[in-house]
């Protein structure tokens, strides 16, 4: 399979009063055309950081890229001149944001919306971008889309202005689509529909997507890979069946165990992480989770662990997978190298 | 279960919004929640259950209807009255950014409690006090002289439940106190209420939309859909068999972290949004949206009945 979008190595980091926010350090991966990779990981952790990075849409400053690159069906992003980077915006990647109550530009009419990247990028006339927009609106599941089309975002709910969002996302059917938090702002309901209706649209257009999440129900949904992000890092990435059935990072292992089970008693306490995330002004120089880490070591205080490989497609950051660590350093788990 | 502790008849909360136009927030619902029990309110924004828990213990003064705490009707008590009930019913809110004053520390968040039921007694006394519920929450009694901007979320929430805790109250409301919270913070939290709970012998509701957390922590679970109960039962019963349309599709609409079963899953997807609680539809509220609606639905309104012991739906089919 042909790889789509490629990060190496990106740091991203914020100017603030007291120092410089290390929010991204270091991050590589790679998306392949038509896969789903799903971005996991908590607030502060980098997620969406990383995707405003790939879209370019970083407010500089504060914001700054550190160093990497991000090469995106040939081109190299980071390098491309602002009006270069417009063209790649909306025709070649979409993107989805969280909050649909504000990323709609309250001024414009829903079809000028839709219609605006048609008419750019692909040079329709307005008659029939209108149309084309009609049609989207429609495909999204708004009924009445020719009449809906002249209305105002403050005229839709907020099931129906994340449709919409999608809708224009989808406009010049993107070869990427990047989805950050798409349905948090939504009940459970309507999250369904958002996420039927992106699962649908990506089997037919063939796309691929990011989606960025805190919800590991919906990874479980939608998504064919994982990437966990911690502190700013990719801590540990494989297929969504190696992080579900087999998690190697105790990061990964915990945000799973500190979910209830469906049938899990009320006298059976839930395992919660204790502590919380590292300071990113002064990252720890170890692995930025061994604060929380039940099992960490004395190396894990004053290293960064490297990837380790556990399969074609399962990869830890994490010095339990060091052949040195023994069972009787780390409590008697963890001995597997 | 023992006695009820808190029992709400027919309660409802209107709002006038205007142009002789009322939101029926919450309409005639009715429940009781027994001693050392915690009943899960669940059901999606919009639908009244964080306005009926706040019409409970009277943040919000209830249209009509009544709420009895420990036998007392406290609905209809004067404020003076209410003075001792209020210590006895307490509220933990969702959001602990906006909940805690900003200008206060947190021993004067929490102390401020103590001050209003009269249960301090001298400054060092009050002080002490406060350190010592602060421990009981996992803080440290250091704390107590910081301002709410130097914790995380998930200590915020702590000092949330530190202040209604204060003053000793035997219910508490719980409105979406972890909705604001990261996943692995989430579950600290929820394992202290109940470990709280189980130490002080507290009752709670306990406001959600998080289905899977609201099943872990409640005894029994009410679901809410337009101002009204439409269902009602022992948590397992709720969630092994439920009877309502409405929580069979939202039951099938909650993505559960287990590829395997999100595979297997046959999907409920309901159509549309909800209705305006303004102009709500005739006959069941839920009729707009149910796959299984007939034209009874429309016309007569189903009442919330006993479906098998201690089940109750509110569905001309259940």
């Amino acid at each position: 399979m042909k790889t789509l979008l490629d990060v190496k190595d990106l740091s991203v980091s914020f100017g603030v009063y007291g120092g410089e926010v290390q929010a991204v350090r270091g991050i590589s991966f790679a998306v392949t055309e038509g896969e789903a990779v799903a971005i996991v990981g908590e607030s502060g952790s980098g997620k969406s950081v990383t995707a405003q990075a790939i879209m370019r849409l970083l407010a500089v400053p504060p914001g700054k890229i550190r160093g990497g690159s991000i090469t995106f069906a040939g081109q190299d992003l980071l390098a491309l001149p602002e009006k270069e980077m417009q063209k790649v915006r909306g025709r070649q990647i979409g993107m989805i944001f969280q909050d649909p109550m504000t990323s709609l530009n309250p001024t414009m009419t829903v079809g000028a919306q839709i219609m605006e990247g048609l008419v750019r990028h692909r040079r329709m006339s307005r008659a029939a971008a209108k149309k084309r927009a009609i049609e989207l609106l429609a495909t999204v599941g708004i009924p009445h889309a020719e009449s809906r089309i002249s209305q105002y975002p403050h005229h839709f709910s907020g099931g129906m202005r994340q449709r919409a969002m999608i809708a224009i996302a989808l406009a010049c059917s993107p070869a990427l689509l990047i989805a950050d938090e798409p349905t948090t702002a939504l009940d459970v309901t309507i999250q369904a529909q958002i996420l039927r209706l992106m699962k649908e649209l990506q089997r037919q257009t063939r796309s691929s997507i990011i989606l960025i999440t805190h919800d590991l129900g919906i990874v479980a949904d939608l998504c064919d890979r994982v990437i966990v992000m911690y502190a700013g890092q990719i801590v540990e990435t494989g297929t969504k069946r190696e992080i579900f059935r087999n998690p190697q990072h105790p990061y990964t292992k915990g945000l799973l165990r500190s979910l209830p089970r469906l049938n899990q008693a009320k006298d059976e306490p839930l395992v919660p992480i204790y502590g919380t995330p590292p300071d990113l002004i002064m990252p720890p120089p170890g692995c930025p989770f061994c604060s929380r880490c039940e099992e960490a070591m004395q190396i894990c205080e004053t290293d960064v662990p490297a990837f380790t490989r556990l399969s074609e497609t399962q990869s830890v950051r994490c010095w339990l997978q060091h052949p040195q660590a023994r069972p009787e350093e780390c409590g008697g788990k963890g001995a597997s190298a | 279960m023992s006695e009820p502790l808190i029992e709400v008849g027919g309660l409802r909360k209107f709002f006038h919004v205007g142009r002789n136009r009322v939101l029926k927030a919450v309409q005639d619902i009715s429940f009781t929640i027994a001693k050392g029990e915690t009943l899960g309110l669940v059901g999606e924004s919009g639908c009244g259950k964080s306005t009926a828990g706040r019409t409970m213990i009277r943040l919000y003064e209830p249209t009509a209807g009544s709420v009895a705490f420990d036998g007392t009707d406290v609905t209809k008590l004067p404020k003076s009255k209410f003075k001792a009930y209020r210590r006895k019913m307490q509220m933990i809110f969702q959001d602990p950014y906006a909940s805690l004053n900003p200008r206060l520390t947190v021993l004067d968040i929490v102390g401020e409690a103590l001050d209003i039921h009269g249960l301090a007694g001298s400054r060092a006394e009050r002080k002490r006090r406060v350190e010592r519920l602060l421990e009981a929450v996992g803080l440290n009694a250091e704390h107590a002289s910081r301002y709410p901007h130097e914790f995380s979320g998930g200590q915020r929430q702590r000092i949330g439940i530190t202040r209604a805790l204060a003053v000793e109250p035997a219910f508490v409301v719980c409105d979406e106190p972890i909705s604001a919270l990261d996943v692995s913070i989430q579950a600290q939290i929820v394992n202290l209420l109940i470990e709280l709970q189980k130490k002080m012998g507290l009752t709670y509701l306990f406001v959600a939309h998080d289905l899977s957390m609201v099943k872990y922590m409640s005894d029994r679970v009410a679901v809410m859909y337009l101002g009204k109960i439409v269902e009602l039962a022992r948590s397992e019963d709720l969630y092994a068999d439920p009877r309502h349309p409405y929580t069979q599709a939202l039951l099938s609409a909650i993505p559960v972290p287990d590829p395997d079963l999100e595979a297997r899953k046959e999907r409920m997807i309901l159509k549309g949004e909800l209705p305006s609680p303004i102009h709500p539809p005739s006959g069941c509220p839920f009729r707009t949206r149910c796959p299984a609606a007939t034209v009874r639905c429309s016309e007569e309104e189903p009442v919330l009945r006993e479906v098998r012991p201690g089940h109750r739906a509110s569905c001309h089919y259940a």
